[in-house]
């Protein structure tokens, strides 16, 4: 049976992780490459690394970071942040990234979706997707979820497998940061109206937050990154709970 | 040992010879016809279309190649499918060394939303008949990523579940092949390639 999968998220500016700060244990704790590593040992299915630099020494670096990277780690990642054209995907997948993930750039170009996916295959393209309700209306935002934009969550994921997305990585707004749980009701709608898997994000608090996004949330795979960095859920505990819910974990 | 990953046009080739690094294994990556005869051990990896794939293997007149090696031979997700007989990918026949078909998954309108195209993730697989999977047991996962599969056929070393039973592996005399990514399925994963690795000729 597909297992559920478990995806924490790593920050990265200027080549180190940002948060990771609670991880004493591990000699270099800022070294993107060694939490990857201490992740994957733990049980972890897949990572991501979203770069959150803004200058272009940083950018470099970080097409550096993934070479050591996929050098190091011997499961699936993502990495997301700055891609805007088709040669920002073909330098991170010549450093060995599984998939990329797109955001503000696929709002602002479509297009790029489509062109991303016919060079590189749909496996290769996440679209990532932030969406705040607002009077019972799940606007699209951009920019870290600032700006609000003319899109609507559920026919922007729609347009997004049309356009060739292999996969939707959906954050909630009013959930993120709150540990009150994932958006499970739109989760599950939005699940229902695609054929590509679901990435849950943002709410997450507690372990059965995580079996109830993948019941009632119908998600594919649930991430989260401040509670696995600072240690409030431990991967093995989290997939051990849910195996005791009969939830299909690896 | 000589051991040769074979270069076209496709993807994630690179994770591949990562992979192999970090089992401590130097790989020489080549479509030089005389490098790959000579080597101990062929992996043909690769993520990419089947036709357009095909074209450029015949160009390079990889394809007679590959069908005549006779040193273990191991296929990785599109290149398991490309020694089957025929893809629905592009409607193309492919290196015929295995005589299943690779069809593409449908998700009928009754399936309910766990099943979703690709196959993307963990999965087991069961009915395992092959030295590849020495140290394997069926509560094992590996990853996979794939909008294709390989029927099932006298050549199945092992099935995985995905809206139908599918081959995950393929064996047939000194050809192997994995439908699922070993060396992006940690340490089971690594356990495969070494498993091929020391395969006994």
């Amino acid at each position: 049976m597909l297992a559920k999968r478990i995806i924490p998220c790593l920050d990265i500016r200027d080549g180190q992780t940002v948060k990771g700060v609670n991880f004493v244990n591990i000699i270099n704790v800022g070294d993107p490459v060694e939490l990857g590593k201490l992740y994957a040992e733990q049980g972890a299915d897949e990572l991501v690394f979203l770069d959150i630099t803004a200058t272009h020494e940083g950018r470099k670096t970080f097409v550096e970071l993934v070479r050591r990277i996929a050098k190091n780690l011997d499961i699936p990642f993502t990495v997301g942040g700055g891609i805007s054209e088709i040669r920002d995907a073909e330098a991170l997948l010549a450093a060995g990234a599984d998939k990329i993930s797109i955001n503000s750039s696929a709002v602002r170009n479509p297009q790029l979706i489509n062109d991303l996916a016919r060079n590189f295959g749909s496996q290769f393209v996440v679209v990532a997707i932030d969406a705040r309700e607002m009077n019972d209306h799940w606007t699209v935002t951009v920019n870290g979820g600032r700006i609000p934009t003319e899109k609507e969550l559920f026919s922007w994921a729609k347009e997004a497998e049309n356009r060739g997305a292999g996969e939707i990585l959906f954050t909630s707004m009013n959930h993120d940061g709150t540990k009150n749980g994932f958006a499970n009701k739109e989760l599950a709608k939005l699940s229902e109206n695609l054929t590509i898997p679901l990435i849950a994000s943002g709410g997450a608090g507690t372990m059965e937050h995580f079996a109830d996004v993948f019941t009632e949330g119908k998600a594919d795979a649930g991430l989260a990154a401040s509670i696995f960095h600072f240690r409030e859920i431990a991967i093995p505990d989290l997939k051990h709970y849910l195996r005791g819910r009969g939830i299909c974990v690896r | 040992m000589k051991i040769v990953i074979i270069k076209y046009n496709a993807g994630n080739i690179r994770s591949v010879d990562f992979a192999l690094q970090r089992l401590g294994v130097n790989a020489l990556i080549t479509d030089d016809h005389d490098e790959i005869r000579s080597a101990d051990r062929v992996i043909f990896p690769g993520v990419g279309e089947a036709s357009t794939t095909m074209s450029y293997l015949k160009n390079h007149r990889l394809d007679t190649l590959i069908c005549d090696l006779k040193q273990p031979v191991l296929g990785v997700c599109l290149g398991l499918q490309l020694m089957c007989a025929h893809s629905e990918e592009g409607d193309t026949a492919c290196l015929g060394i295995f005589p299943e078909q690779v069809k593409k998954f449908v998700i009928s309108p009754d399936h309910p939303a766990m099943f979703k195209i690709p196959h993307m993730g963990w999965n087991s697989i069961s009915g395992l008949k092959s030295p590849l999977f020495r140290d394997i047991s069926e509560e094992d996962y590996f990853y996979f990523v794939h909008s294709y599969y390989a029927t099932t056929g006298s050549d199945t070393a092992a099935i995985c579940n995905y809206l139908v039973p599918f081959s995950a592996a393929l064996q047939r005399d000194n050809f192997y092949a994995t439908q699922f990514h070993p060396e992006k399925s940690g340490k089971t994963g690594a356990t495969i390639l070494t498993n091929f690795l020391n395969l006994k000729v």
